[in-house]
């Protein structure tokens, strides 16, 4: 691993814990994490159940049952858990040398979709079409998934159209796009939200019917392309 | 009678549903990096007991039910158990009692009357439903719409296989049920102190010092806010010193986090797989049982443990799940091949 990255690990709980690099929005950081996530579903740490990679940590869920017999006397899994986590950071990431995959998403930003983008533009003194340009003008980074099932943290959005999100949760419709901080994501799911709303895409982004039920996943690029409403309908049939 | 008794197909059927009762096993693990929520039963120990009574393996899929429950109508014969909360269950009137196996003839309608104690009853069936799993789990992800039973609760005129089809003749002749003699002792579920244990999470010390005294010695109050996602508490609000903010991390079944507003919520089965508030800590598993039967208006009451002794509880409950394994395989083993 990289030797001036530090970290700390602290428990989640009796059966997880969690590497902490630092509480932050980072793009080399999160590089780290989720090189770590590859590494560790290629070869986990004994009695690990499960990793959940996010924006800077990293936390593994482990199976206290199947590993307690063997923990050496004075011990807890804990403990030995985390001596093991130690180890693997110090000896086993391997850069990742897999190119990136860039998904494009093709969102429809007319006003019935966009319930929020006028009062952005109002409140930033910009036009709606000039957040559309902006919101389209540069790939997002998948930092990583949460919330809900497909639900991709993506950034950072530019400045320009940084804007906090909603006081109190909204119900949005599956598809839809918004904006939140740095941070930009499509709702997978219909679901009560707090991001402001600026388009909606026609695209599945979880389908629980395939294999990889989600659309991305964290380390991956997302653009945003512009499409008009036809489209959008085209795309919604051939899908459906 | 209409045609209600006379289906051809062999399976359980749903003649009126509950308010939520859904096809649980012990969670949907390995995909919460795609988001994907655990979800399982909220009291994994009362499951696993009711799956042991019936002869199947702890993990098998069960249904959890809230009060009021289904009525369910039995086109075949089968070997149930119930385990969790008392709903006070009949079976065509008469009484069955929990965490003890009962034989149900064909054509007999299980029902629940009254809350006794508790809050989620599971129906095990031996051999298990014939449902699809789902990204390797039968259990019902509500938010999803997949898993369980075509991913939502379980409603009226639901027609749920089941994948053992046996007479058991001899056994009930033309009774509508026998209850077998034995039953499952269980320790691990005691409710009384409502003293719910959890480890100490990372921004416990972003509590100004009277709340972090707080924290441990006021009773919360679960208000009517609370569901299978998690439960929201009252009590005396929390002051935060800390002016940071937290980025999103994984969450876990049991974490209790501090809201905006300075009151607390326990992450429970339908939790969701990240989450941003401070983390106060994470109740110990062998808790879950209990934590997993409380209910709007129980209160609860925090302290906190160290691993060793979370870790040697775990071992513990699970050690008592395999002696009541061992020992209701053999009964039930024994039992069937003497009548059969």
């Amino acid at each position: 691993m990289h030797p001036h990255l530090s970290y700390k690990i602290i428990s989640l709980g009796d059966a997880a814990l969690t590497i902490d690099f630092g509480n932050l929005i980072n793009e080399s950081i999160n590089k780290k994490v989720i090189t770590l996530f590859h590494n560790l579903q290629h070869k986990p740490i004994q009695g690990m159940v499960e990793a959940v990679p996010a924006y800077s940590s990293l936390t593994i869920y482990y199976d206290v049952i199947s590993l307690y017999k063997n923990i050496p006397d004075g011990k807890t899994v804990f403990e030995w858990m985390k001596d093991q986590t130690e180890k693997y950071l110090k000896e086993k990431i391997e850069t990742e040398n897999k190119e990136e995959v860039t998904v494009i998403i093709p969102v429809c930003y007319d006003k019935e979709f966009a319930s929020d983008i006028d009062s952005i533009a109002a409140k930033k003194n910009i036009s709606p079409e000039e957040i559309v340009q902006i919101h389209t003008s540069r790939s997002y980074r998948v930092y990583m998934l949460g919330f809900l099932p497909g639900f991709a943290y993506m950034g950072e959005v530019d400045d320009i159209i940084i804007i906090p999100r909603k006081p109190t949760p909204q119900n949005v419709i599956a598809g839809s796009v918004g904006i939140a901080g740095q941070q930009t994501g499509v709702y997978p799911l219909n679901s009560p939200g707090g991001w402001q709303i600026v388009g909606r895409t026609p695209v599945k982004m979880f389908d629980k019917e395939k294999k990889e039920p989600t659309l991305v996943k964290a380390g991956d690029h997302v653009r945003f392309i512009s499409i008009s409403k036809d489209e959008f309908e085209n795309i919604k049939g051939r899908n459906s | 009678m209409s045609g209600l008794f006379q289906s051809v197909k062999m399976s359980l059927k749903i003649l009126k549903a509950g308010i939520l009762d859904s096809i649980q096993d012990l969670g949907r693990f390995s995909y919460q990096h795609l988001g994907i929520n655990p979800t399982g039963v909220m009291d994994a120990y009362a499951a696993s007991i009711a799956n042991i009574l019936v002869g199947n393996k702890l993990n098998e899929a069960v249904i959890e039910m809230h009060f009021p429950a289904s009525v369910f109508l039995f086109d075949q014969p089968a070997i149930i158990a119930l385990s969790g909360a008392d709903f006070n269950a009949t079976v065509n009137g008469e009484s069955i009692p929990v965490y003890q196996p009962v034989i149900v003839n064909k054509s007999t309608v299980l029902q629940f009357h009254s809350l006794k104690n508790n809050a989620r009853c599971y129906l095990a069936i031996s051999g298990g439903f014939q449902i699809n799993k789902w990204l390797h789990s039968y259990s019902t992800n509500l938010k999803a719409e997949a898993g369980g039973l075509a991913g939502r609760k379980i409603k009226k005129d639901d027609e749920i296989g089941l994948k053992v089809k046996t007479d058991y003749k001899k056994i009930l002749s033309s009774d509508d049920f026998k209850i077998l003699s034995w039953k499952a002792n269980v320790i691990w579920n005691n409710n009384d102190s409502h003293e719910i244990l959890m480890i100490r999470g990372n921004e416990f010390d972003w509590l100004n010092s009277v709340s972090q005294k707080e924290f441990l010695s006021q009773s919360f109050f679960i208000t009517g806010n609370s569901d299978r996602m998690g439960y929201q508490l009252k009590g005396n609000a929390l002051q935060i010193n800390s002016k940071d903010e937290l980025v999103s991390t994984a969450v876990s079944f049991g974490t209790v986090q501090v809201l905006p507003d300075g009151q607390l919520i326990i992450l429970m089965a339908d939790h969701q797989t990240t989450g941003g508030y401070p983390r106060m800590g994470t109740v110990i598993t062998a808790h879950h049982s209990r934590l997993g039967q409380l209910k709007p208006a129980d209160t609860i009451r925090f302290g906190f443990t160290d691993q060793k002794t979370a870790e040697d509880l775990i071992i513990k409950q699970h050690q008592h799940l395999l002696q009541l394994q061992n020992a209701c395989t053999f009964r039930l083993q024994q039992f069937l091949y003497e009548n059969n």
